[in-house]
């Protein structure tokens, strides 16, 4: 057990691509982590969406072993959180359990909104933190500006801030440096019972759920019988160790230590981010603070494209839910679509990655329906729902009125496309709370309903900021809104997977956009198509699909008829995907395009 | 006699004969045209007594199999069919009565290309038996012809066709429409110097584009523009109605005759009944005990030779076609016909009648659409019905 002095324990802020998985890999080479052979470049990134993407999801961690300038050897824990907003309590919950954050800006580019909102959080932490200014390398660098604009944005003293560069390893020895003289050593009673806090689980194949934690007093020995404190559950730690970033079993982790914990857990459904492990003959008297069940803000629909599918996506649903239990899903029935669920994300990224792991890691088909958000429904009876699912909305005339989430969002952006991002904040019902300029970056920021930002209003700000601008949320509580269900019907018959909740001012514009991309879509037939969006039984936008004036083939002789009939054939097949909309039938392929162009 | 009463006494006859016809395919041309996908190759030399005996072996083949049936028609296809030396068509009509009864009417058809070489044969091809021409003709004008690809010029086509009004009892020519650039107006002219040009049976089909052609890869890159389904239809309609009032109205959708000059052969696949296929990518529809049999002969000229003369015949596909599919096959070629499918034939064909075999609200809906019509004679597409008969096969019968 390491004493409490010769322990640091940090955590890496940084926005996408400014340099963390690097710095990360430099820092564990410098210590010896792991040899040359060993280190693959983003070690500690271990899903190919996680390295593709430059984006962690799950949180890592490593021990490593550092000689200092002053003779005496330390036990530095680096903590990889999660590096994007959906996940801004598991990177807080990171956080709590550091002294203290690198805060890692491209020297180049300046900070980012997702910078801002992990760095206050290392603030609430009360995080000591230590400016680096990566890519001091490339001859875009300005280390001054990015210098004046830490002070500025965030309000740090940067000017102790350390210029390296991760890629050609400039700079890393004064940075470890840093972390031993500039970050204070733990706290912690040895003497105490048990009180350790869960960062992180996922699941191994082979040693069940893998629990990340951090010992906060007491020791967490091998073969002690832990409790949960939220559950109640008791478990035996059956190994305990560290990660250099191998696995190495310890017999305990003392006060201050960051490691991790198997216990014969099944599913991570039963280790909650934040929670607190004590031991179950000596339990501590409170548990740590802090600690809330993750709890998803956005649902869609998740169909596979072909229906016999449907038992793959539901087996493969499980296993993903075993490694991460912030995501639920129910079976979901559509007309349009078929068999599916109704799966509920911690936000949008969380729905991409959930949805791009589905695809790739099990080789599945997927369509998904349009991000909906959490609505709450009060019922003239007094009663409240939760509604996320447009298809459950209530009968308007029982609806006494609908509250929806709104998001705090910071947006940073260079002021030349100011204009713009104002306009699409506006346009999305946003409500301006401040905007401050450091040098020729603005900073935004808007109190916007959630349902505005979940139908593409990331790419729309990317779109205009020629990707520049950068965002981040926090969901900042609920608001009553004059919101409607607008629904899609063809020939007067609705189509459920188009159907969504949006507010009233937007319905039309919605409803206009929907039809016209419909329009487009579903491909002429005998009969003339109406296609409508309407607001409860009254219709707001209008568009026909004419019926087809020609088409036939120009020659069929004796030679022709086999190949003529397995084309009959292929209609056929291609009709099993076709839904019947009073004498029409389209084809799924319309509204599963229709909804691919919605995301997009 | 109009045309709706040809139709009605056509309709009339109680069960129509469907005939039982030859096709001869002949796979050679002098060269490839860009739209064409049918089984054609050129080759600098063809062992022609050595294709005159292996058409010869495989007609005996299926001769055995259908011993006793009289031949209504036999039609020598291609490929370019012109290219086939006098006496190795006459060979082929020559064993084709012998094995079979030729019926005394019988229509005897050959394809040729309208250049003044082939036109030299139209003699010969008389002598051998021929007694109906189809000639390539496909544009009255040179810079069309040449953008299709063909190896004549307008005016060798109309030398031609003189020579084929003097040499055959009936001949016909194709024309090709909805051309790159081909407007309504240019049309509706051609079209009147080929009503001049014609005798009593004209094919006029609009330009499609078949995968694995010359133009399927121009269309690709947007080298060549089709015009699109409006204009298309305009011009589909022109003809129609162009055609009907000078007398040679559709009997079937690209085909138009004076009523009793149809085709005799093609109505022969367009009303389901059968036909022998020989020669390299000929198909057939047999009907044996009973049971229909699809067959297709090997599609690569060679190796059609070599399996010929060493097996007798050259089938690589035979096989049964199952009830349902019988139901499709014989629809989806009935209603290409105005006068549809026969309710008796249908009957003896499907051993269903029409109304059991189809969906009844589909039958319904289409009808009262006014794209079908179901009565006492039949099952037939209206003209709106035939102009949208793709769509119109795919919700009666998918």
């Amino acid at each position: 057990m390491t004493d409490l002095k010769h322990i640091r324990n940090f955590s890496i802020i940084a926005h996408i691509d400014h340099g963390k998985s690097t710095l990360a890999d430099r820092l564990i080479h410098l210590c010896g982590g792991l040899t040359d052979r060993e280190m693959k470049s983003q070690v500690l990134d271990s899903m190919a969406i996680e390295r593709e993407r430059g984006i962690t999801i799950k949180a890592q961690t490593v021990r490593l072993t550092y000689k200092a300038q002053d003779g005496e050897t330390y036990e530095l824990n680096l903590i990889d959180t999660p590096g994007h907003v959906d996940f801004a309590y598991e990177v807080n919950r990171s956080l709590a359990a550091c002294e203290g954050s690198l805060l890692v800006v491209d020297a180049s580019q300046g900070v980012e909104a997702q910078t801002l909102a992990n760095v206050y959080q290392a603030i609430d932490n009360n995080h000591e933190i230590v400016p680096v200014l990566n890519k001091i390398d490339l001859p875009a660098a300005e280390p001054e500006k990015v210098k004046a604009e830490i002070e500025e944005v965030i309000g740090l003293d940067a000017s102790n801030a350390i210029a390296i560069s991760a890629k050609t390893g400039l700079g890393i020895d004064a940075v470890l440096e840093a972390l031993v003289t500039r970050l204070p050593p733990p706290e912690g009673d040895a003497a105490a019972p048990l009180k350790a806090l869960l960062i992180d689980s996922w699941y191994d194949p082979y040693l069940g759920v893998v629990i990340l934690v951090r010992v906060k007093d007491g020791r967490l020995k091998t073969g002690m019988k832990i409790r949960m404190m939220s559950t109640g559950a008791v478990h035996p730690a059956e190994r305990v160790g560290i990660l250099t970033p191998k696995g190495v079993l310890v017999d305990e982790l003392g006060p201050g230590s960051i490691g991790f914990l198997t216990a014969g857990i099944k599913t991570v459904a039963d280790c909650q981010v934040g929670d607190t492990i004590t031991e179950e003959r000596r339990p501590a008297a409170a548990a740590l603070p802090g600690f809330k069940p993750s709890v998803p803000v956005v649902f869609c629909g998740l169909f596979p494209i072909d229906a016999a599918d449907f038992e793959q996506l539901r087996e493969s649903l499980a296993k993903l839910r075993l490694n991460d239990a912030s995501f639920q899903y129910e079976p979901e029935t559509s007309a349009a679509l078929g068999f599916g669920f109704r799966c509920g994300f911690l936000g949008l990224l969380h729905l991409e990655i959930i949805q791009e792991r589905l695809e790739r890691e099990f080789g599945l088909d997927l369509i998904t329906t349009a991000p909906s958000v959490v609505y709450k429904v009060h019922m003239t009876s007094g009663e409240i729902l939760d509604l996320h699912n447009p298809a459950d909305m209530p009968e308007p005339v029982k609806i006494d009125f609908i509250e929806e989430p709104w998001i705090k969002a910071t947006i940073l952006v260079p002021d030349t496309y100011l204009g713009p991002i104002l306009k699409l904040c506006e346009d999305r019902r946003g409500v301006q709370q401040d905007l401050t300029y450091a040098g020729n970056r603005a900073m935004l920021v808007y109190r916007l309903p959630l349902n505005e930002v979940v139908f593409d209003f990331y790419d729309r700000l990317k779109s205009v900021s020629r990707g520049y601008a950068s965002f981040d949320y926090q969901v900042d509580g609920y608001e009553e809104g004059d919101l409607v269900k607008l629904s899609i019907l063809v020939n007067a018959e609705p189509v459920d997977a188009l159907a969504c909740i949006v507010h009233r001012s937007q319905a039309e514009t919605r409803g206009r956009a929907l039809c016209a991309r419909l329009k487009d879509l579903i491909p002429r037939q005998l009969f003339k198509i109406a296609i409508q969006a309407a607001i409860g039984g009254k219709v707001i936008a209008r568009e026909t699909v004419s019926a087809l004036r020609k088409d036939v083939t120009a020659k069929c002789y004796g030679g022709d008829i086999t190949r003529k009939r397995k084309l009959l054939e292929k209609q056929k097949e291609g009709k099993k995907r076709m839904r019947q909309y009073g004498n029409v039938e389209i084809p799924q392929s319309a509204f599963l395009a229709a909804l691919k162009m919605s995301d997009s | 006699m109009t045309a709706a009463v040809a139709v009605e006494s056509l309709l009339r006859g109680g069960t129509e004969d469907a005939g039982f016809g030859l096709y001869v395919h002949w796979p050679f041309c002098l060269s490839k045209c860009p739209y064409c996908d049918f089984n054609s190759h050129v080759r600098e030399a063809v062992d022609q007594p050595r294709w005159r005996d292996a058409l010869l072996r495989e007609l005996d083949h299926y001769a055995s199999e259908t011993a006793g049936r009289r031949v209504a028609s036999i039609f020598f296809g291609g490929g370019t069919p012109s290219l086939m030396p006098p006496d190795t068509v006459a060979a082929v009509i020559d064993r084709a009565a012998a094995r079979w009864r030729l019926a005394p009417d019988v229509e005897i058809t050959l394809e040729a290309n309208p250049t003044s070489v082939e036109a030299e044969r139209f003699a010969g091809f008389r002598g051998a038996g021929v007694n109906r021409v189809s000639l390539g003709v496909q544009a009255l004008n040179d810079p069309d012809l040449r953008a299709l690809g063909r190896g004549h010029s307008a005016a060798e086509a109309r030398t031609a066709l003189a020579l084929a009004r003097r040499q055959f009892d009936c001949f016909t020519f194709d024309l090709i429409y909805a051309r790159p650039g081909q407007d309504a107006r240019a049309w509706r002219a051609e079209l009147r110097q080929a009503l001049d040009l014609a005798a009593d049976h004209l094919s006029l089909y609009q330009l499609t584009i078949e995968p694995n052609t010359v133009f399927a890869g121009a269309h690709r890159r947007g080298e060549l523009v089709l015009p699109g389904e409006e204009d298309a239809a305009t011009l589909y309609e022109e003809t129609q109605n162009l055609l009907e009032a000078a007398g040679l109205p559709a009997y079937e959708i690209s085909n138009h005759a004076r009523p009793g000059a149809e085709c005799r052969h093609n109505l022969t696949y367009w009303r389901y009944g059968d036909y022998v296929g020989i020669g390299p990518g000929a198909h057939g529809r047999l009907t044996l005990d009973g049971a229909k049999i699809a067959t297709r002969q090997h599609r690569a000229p060679e190796a059609w030779l070599a399996a010929v003369e060493a097996a007798g015949h050259a089938t690589r596909q035979r096989t049964p076609v199952p009830p349902a599919e019988r139901i499709d096959e014989m629809l989806m070629m009935g209603l290409r016909l105005t006068q549809g499918v026969d309710r008796a034939r249908f009957r003896e064909e499907t051993g269903s009648e029409i109304e059991t075999a189809l969906d009844r609200d589909g039958l319904r809906r289409l009808s009262e659409a006014g794209f079908l019509v179901l009565d006492d004679h039949g099952l037939r597409a209206t003209a709106a019905g035939r102009q949208r008969l793709d769509a119109l096969l795919g919700a009666l019968l998918a």
